[in-house]
């Protein structure tokens, strides 16, 4: 599925500090996760794991520390970024446009999770799992070597909870990485789990 | 490029699917119609200021699709993943602002025409008003996207987008009005030196609001 096998896919944070709205959400936080490996990022709620995410995807700024990263990165948020008057095929072929990925890897990646019968349907008659299942298969069709998925259970039914971590496994034993923050245990085979460390935020206040 | 033409595709599709397209439009021609019920049928007093009027109307039309210019992106995710493919802000803001022009200028440009006759504005000053339009619509976009960008998601955007573009479109108005006097051609050509400098400035202050908004 994933990347191209010219780079090793990496991801490196070192002695990080994340602010967010001008709150200290974490703190001499280190990370590095290499290609092959799924990583689930653990925490209860509000413990600094979408922060975090977008930390790593560098859409904030770090207020300290290092941050180096070798590859190309997919998020999956909250935030479906699907055009809702759209179907939902077009309104992935407008990322998987932006992307340089074919028809092919949409068609592949809407089979893999069972999104076919949906393709022509507006995005905003979509539930929240079938959405959810929607951004998945942008980050599967983009071709990206680094997935960060932030709750990507949240709305799925079991058969597509199986069918994600069946994509997940292919996308680690094709080279790829991926990280998974979840405040439930994931089903897939996880690498190890890295426990988002309260005791910073606790510290500060 | 390719990309920077797809986000200006969409957003030209999501202007004309979600009315976003139409509603500045009407306002404009509503405006253009009742001016002249309401000052009366002087053919001489609308001669000397339905010009103007429609210079108005065209500024106040250009803060009704403030509101769906970023705000919408920003909640749905959009600018994010746009953000996580290496695209900086001020390429979007850009990107943006050339939509906008495509979406609210061009329409705007093409029901002048009859905006015109509906005001009866003379026939000698019909091509000049029009020509000083086409000059400043580009501004207008431009500072309706940067107006966008810096009010998305605080309270009361809508009037605070108003109260920021009428300042900011003072030298568009005070050239435009200028092209309905005596001698049009130098005011035309202050008024295309006026928004050639905001339409370069505006992707960079657009940009600057979209980075400070992210969090």
């Amino acid at each position: 599925m994933g990347g191209s096998q010219a780079i090793t896919p990496s991801i490196r944070l070192g002695n990080a500090a994340i602010q967010r709205g001008g709150r200290l959400v974490l703190r001499d936080f280190t990370l590095v996760a290499e290609r092959g490996e799924i990583v689930w990022i653990r925490g209860a709620n509000g413990s600094g794991k979408s922060t975090l995410f977008r930390a790593l995807a560098g859409l904030l700024p770090l207020a300290a520390g290092t941050r180096a990263v070798e590859g190309r990165i997919a998020l999956t948020d909250d935030n479906s970024a699907l055009d809702s008057e759209a179907t939902l095929e077009n309104s992935l072929r407008f990322w998987t446009r932006l992307d340089g990925a074919s028809n092919t890897d949409l068609e592949r990646a809407l089979v893999s999770l069972d999104l076919v019968p949906l393709a022509e349907l507006p995005v905003r008659l979509l539930s929240a799992g079938q959405r959810k299942r929607g951004s998945l298969a942008r980050m599967i069709a983009s071709g990206a070597d680094i997935w960060l998925l932030d709750e990507p259970y949240n709305g799925l039914d079991q058969a597509n909870v199986a069918r994600l971590d069946d994509v997940l496994a292919r996308h680690a034993s094709s080279g790829g990485l991926a990280l998974v923050a979840s405040h439930i245990a994931p089903t897939v085979n996880v690498t190890r789990s890295i426990q988002l460390d309260m005791r910073a935020r606790k510290a500060e206040a | 490029m390719s990309g920077f033409l797809s986000l200006i595709r969409r957003d030209i599709r999501l202007a004309w699917t979600g009315g976003g397209l139409w509603l500045p439009i009407i306002f404009y021609l509503a405006v253009a119609t009742l001016y002249p019920f309401v000052v009366g049928p002087d053919r001489l007093l609308l001669a000397r200021t339905g010009g103007g009027m429609l210079w108005i109307a065209a500024l106040l039309a250009s803060l009704l699709p403030i509101e769906r210019l970023i705000l919408p992106d920003r909640e749905a995710g959009v600018l994010d993943q746009l953000a996580l493919r290496g695209w900086s802000d001020e390429w979007l803001a850009s990107a943006k602002i050339a939509g906008h022009i495509a979406a609210f200028g061009l329409p705007l440009l093409i029901a002048t025409p009859i905006a015109l006759v509906l005001m009866g504005v003379p026939d000698a000053k019909m091509a000049t008003l029009f020509w000083g339009l086409a000059l400043a619509l580009p501004a207008l976009a431009g500072l309706g996207v940067t107006i966008a960008a810096l009010t998305a998601g605080l309270n009361g955007a809508a009037a605070l987008g108003g109260l920021l573009l009428v300042p900011l479109a003072i030298p568009l108005l005070i050239f435009g009005a200028g092209t309905l006097g005596e001698n049009p051609g130098n005011a035309l050509q202050l008024l295309g030196a006026t928004s050639l400098a905001m339409t370069a400035l505006s992707p960079f202050a657009a940009g600057a609001a979209l980075r400070a908004g992210r969090d």
